[in-house]
């Protein structure tokens, strides 16, 4: 019998009046993959701070390895064997991956006998554990894939047995991501103990022994992953049933509504982001545009709605061209029939210290119904705002109260109200469920289907591969900047994870 | 991992977290009393006395309050543009030129209630030209407001300077001011409205520009939360890229909360040269402008806030100048001391007793917190 890893006894802690952690008990087995779900701001995160020593539990007891233990930083977390590779990595760009490697555990004034003694170290790391990465290369020059396996290496170089991943797929191709998911097996035959936090069940499924599912600060329960399933694990997640797969018909194509052509954005320091790109969407289709996260699809969608500017290239909405490479005016597009949820509904898509009904109207708040001359109808506003909340099934159902303090997905619902309740011809999405809760999720895809049906064109962009399979009538890849193809819904996870990587049309079609 | 902090029910935020500021800013400035080797209890007691115990005083008091009024609501209009302006001081030195040059112009032609509207709307635009220049930087080039607007307050002071000993003085004359202003130029005096109360007045400066005070705080509080321009003043103050999402543009929304915030500051010198010295005399300003941050901090930005911030400088000012009489080893500085400890407490350090004050006020009343911690949780 395998012996204990980890064992955590009626952890709590909390953030003013916020339970963050409540009662929590754990017990990860040494040796094997242990997988973390949980809807957002379920306590995942802050569970594994605990652990990794950034936050104190206010109540409870560590035990690593059988013995009580206390962990003020990570420092102390380190030395105990635990390792944490972070979800936004903690590399400095422009240092080599053996200078990030040794940084903070240098050891003396001098570099060079550290530098030879962590070369060493790490040939034998890349042996053991096939984690191949160029010691000399640069950072910044690295895909995200080897810089996540960088993450590990410093890790493991700090003799972690016990590692940490927070949401390590986020960022990765499907490729990319069954890479690590093979790294990890493999640490996990050399004896490593590997917790994994994600909210994608799929994971869970594929990699773990065991998982443990939290939900609003408590843990619910934990499962052997053989005995267990996605559905049950969902339900487990929301605390009630979830549809997982999405329903649609038929998609019935008009006309053009939204016509793209040959769009090329720059950014402020003259990189060109978006890379010739032409698309078109038409009435009543939903076109998904699918990519890894960085690869122009955020500057795109800022281009068509008029945020930042384009260098070239043109766009007609519903026939009508409109200026890009002048001061577009997002102001201008509304009025003319372009509704647009932002990627970062936290800085752009809402003034999260407004109250709800300030956020009701963002964007539209020139429309006459909302004004007295130039004075805010405040009646106007709230009473607009409440039946809003009430379509929606905001909550809670407070359209005074500040916007910061409403849920993640709930704060999307209101950037979908506002959005979709003006009825426009065209619908451009970012990221429409990103760190929104499950239920919330059901709820958004079936309103984005609702748009299509009513004859809407939606162009819809996500790094969630399974949320473009499911909702989109086409599907465009973006890399680097440029559309790689075009596939129907039917296309495999495979195929387009080919494309994603960049990999050739012609090579991803044999 | 940003700190997850559960937000404060309003009373505390606006009413307890101010309060507990401000005692410990006199908490310090009752160590340095003490320093100087004075009882401070007995300095709090000719303090306060000096600004509330007679008419006389609460008269002078109410003439500080109005010129802070005016500073305050200029810093606090460009605050909620998250625009920091430091250059009422400047704007308000020009704003008095704009009075003068209407007082000067008209004194002797129409009667007071006539140049007065005039030499508000020359003190408004003499201010707001001034708040202009570094506005424009600011929105065009991205030159910090904050560097440009300190910058400005020595450019006034030198162009006042350069006009009052070269321009404005009277032929003749040795003081480097203008002529004083006849009758047309005179504002009414308003200790009448102490005296109804019982109090007596000898002779205080407290006049008109109280009331027009108190109004511009209303109209203020119109603007920020009752007018479209206001709504997108504070868009752009809390998110700039939510504000170029809704369509705003940033280069002309920084250019008007500029402008009326300028406006604000030049208003102020209505106060001291048409209400009390009815003429245009050098460093008339004395302070006020840098007076109006520590007030717009206190005030919390909120006009119902900056008028008692705005009352309590007041005291500070006319209290302070009667202990500096009573108590020889305290000088006027010792306001300048507790003036920026309260910008320290209340600015710099207002997170400082925030943490454990939620901790407190969770533990005591959680329901008071319920439906507001719902934020950053794990996250």
């Amino acid at each position: 019998m395998a012996h204990t890893a980890i064992e955590l006894n009626g952890i709590s802690k909390s953030f003013g009046a916020v339970h963050a952690n409540r009662n929590i008990d754990l017990k990860i087995t040494a040796g094997t993959i242990h997988g973390i779900i949980g809807e957002n701001g379920a306590g995942k995160s802050t569970l594994m701070s605990i652990l990794y020593g950034f936050y104190q539990a206010d109540r409870g007891r560590i035990q690593v390895g059988g013995k009580p233990v206390t962990i003020n930083t990570p420092s102390a977390a380190i030395a105990l064997g635990i390792g944490m590779v972070h979800q936004h990595f903690m590399l400095v760009e422009n240092f080599t991956v053996l200078e990030n490697v040794i940084l903070g555990a240098e050891g003396e004034a001098l570099l060079n006998t550290s530098i030879a003694k962590a070369r060493s170290e790490l040939e034998r790391l890349e042996r053991d554990y096939g984690l191949e990465v160029d010691p000399d290369a640069v950072i910044e020059d690295l895909s995200v894939g080897l810089q996540q396996r960088v993450e590990i290496l410093k890790a493991l170089y700090r003799g972690a047995e016990i590692l940490i991943l927070d949401e390590p797929t986020g960022v990765l191709t499907p490729a990319e991501a069954d890479h690590l998911f093979r790294i990890l097996r493999q640490l996990k035959d050399e004896g490593k103990t590997i917790i994994l936090i994600t909210h994608k069940l799929r994971e869970i499924m594929a990699i773990t022994d065991n998982v443990s599912v939290m939900r609003q600060g408590a843990m619910v329960a934990t499962r052997k992953t053989s005995e267990t399933t996605v559905e049950e694990l969902a339900e487990l997640m929301v605390g009630r049933r979830v549809l997982l797969s999405v329903e649609k018909g038929e998609a019935k194509p008009g006309g053009v509504m939204l016509s793209v052509k040959n769009l090329t954005v720059k950014d402020s320091r003259g990189v060109t982001m978006v890379d010739n790109v032409s698309l078109d969407v038409r009435a009543g289709e939903i076109v998904g545009i699918a990519g890894v996260a960085g690869n122009g699809q955020s500057q795109l969608l800022d281009a068509v709605s008029g945020v930042q500017k384009a260098v070239s290239g043109t766009v007609t909405l519903d026939g009508v061209p409109v200026a890009l490479t002048g001061e577009a005016d997002p102001a201008d597009l509304r009025q003319r029939g372009m509704a647009h949820v932002p990627e970062d509904r936290h800085h752009v898509g809402l003034v999260l210290p407004f109250e709800e009904n300030e956020n009701a109207m963002l964007g539209y708040h020139r429309q006459a119904k909302y004004l007295n001359g130039p004075f805010l109808d405040i009646a106007a506003i709230r009473n607009d705002a409440r039946e809003k909340i009430e379509k929606y099934d905001i909550r809670p159902a407070d359209c005074r109260l500040k916007t910061a303090n409403f849920s993640g997905g709930n704060q999307q619902k209101i950037v979908l109200a506002r959005e979709m309740e003006q009825d426009p011809k065209v619908l451009i999405v970012g990221q429409p469920t990103r760190g929104v809760d499950v239920g919330a999720i059901e709820f958004i895809h079936k309103r984005l289907i609702d748009m299509r049906d009513q004859g809407k064109a939606v162009l819809l962009v996500s790094v969630e591969l399974d949320e473009i399979r499911s909702l989109s009538d086409r599907i465009l890849v973006m890399f680097a900047g440029r559309i790689v193809g075009e596939r129907g819904p039917d296309a495999s996870e495979a195929e387009l994870g080919l494309l994603m990587a960049g990999v050739e049309e012609k090579e991803a079609a044999e | 991992m940003s700190a997850p902090y559960a937000k404060l029910p309003a009373w505390a935020d606006y009413g307890l977290i101010p309060l507990i500021n401000l005692a410990v800013a006199f908490l310090v400035a009752g160590l340095v009393v003490m320093l100087v080797g004075e009882n401070p209890f007995r300095a709090a007691v000719i303090l306060v006395d000096g600004a509330l115990g007679r008419g006389q005083n609460i008269a002078y008091t109410l003439y500080y309050a109005t010129s802070f009024i005016f500073t305050g609501l200029a810093v606090a209009v460009a605050f909620h543009c998250s625009l920091f302006n430091i250059g009422g001081e400047g704007q308000a030195y020009v704003g008095g030129l704009g009075v003068a040059v209407v007082c000067l112009a008209f004194d002797s032609i129409l009667p007071w209630w006539l140049v007065f509207p005039l030499a508000v709307a020359g003190a408004a635009v003499f201010g707001a030209a001034w708040a202009f220049i570094p506005a424009y930087f600011q929105a065009k080039r991205g030159s910090h407001i904050v560097i440009t607007t300190i910058m400005f307050n020595f450019i006034a002071a030198s162009l006042m300077v350069y006009l009052l000993v070269n321009v404005l003085k009277p032929a003749g004359s040795q003081a480097p001011q203008t002529r004083t202003f006849v009758e047309g130029g005179h504002l009414p005096k308003l200790n009448w409205m102490l005296e109804a109360l019982g109090l007596s007045v000898r002779s205080a400066p407290f006049n008109l520009s109280f009331l027009l005070a108190l109004l511009a705080a209303f109209l203020v509080w119109v603007l920020i939360w009752r007018t479209r321009l206001g709504y997108e003043i504070r868009m752009r103050g809390f998110s700039p890229k939510a504000a170029r999402y809704a369509g705003v543009s940033e280069t002309k929304i920084i250019i008007i909360a500029m402008l009326i915030s300028g406006a604000l500051a030049g208003m102020m010198a209505l106060n001291p040269v048409m209400g009390d010295q009815n003429r245009l005399q050098i460093d008339f300003v004395t302070g006020a402008g840098f007076v109006g941050i520590a007030v717009a901090l206190m005030g919390r930005s909120h006009p119902a806030g900056i008028v008692p911030a705005a009352i309590l400088f007041g005291m500070l000012y006319q209290g302070g100048a009667e202990l500096a009489f009573e108590m020889p080893n305290i000088s006027r500085d010792m306001i300048v001391i507790i003036q920026g400890l309260v910008i320290l407490f209340a600015g710099a350090l207002e997170h400082m007793f925030r943490p454990t004050l939620q901790a407190a006020i969770a533990s005591l009343s959680p329901r008071s917190m319920g439906a507001e911690a719902r934020q950053g949780e794990g996250g």
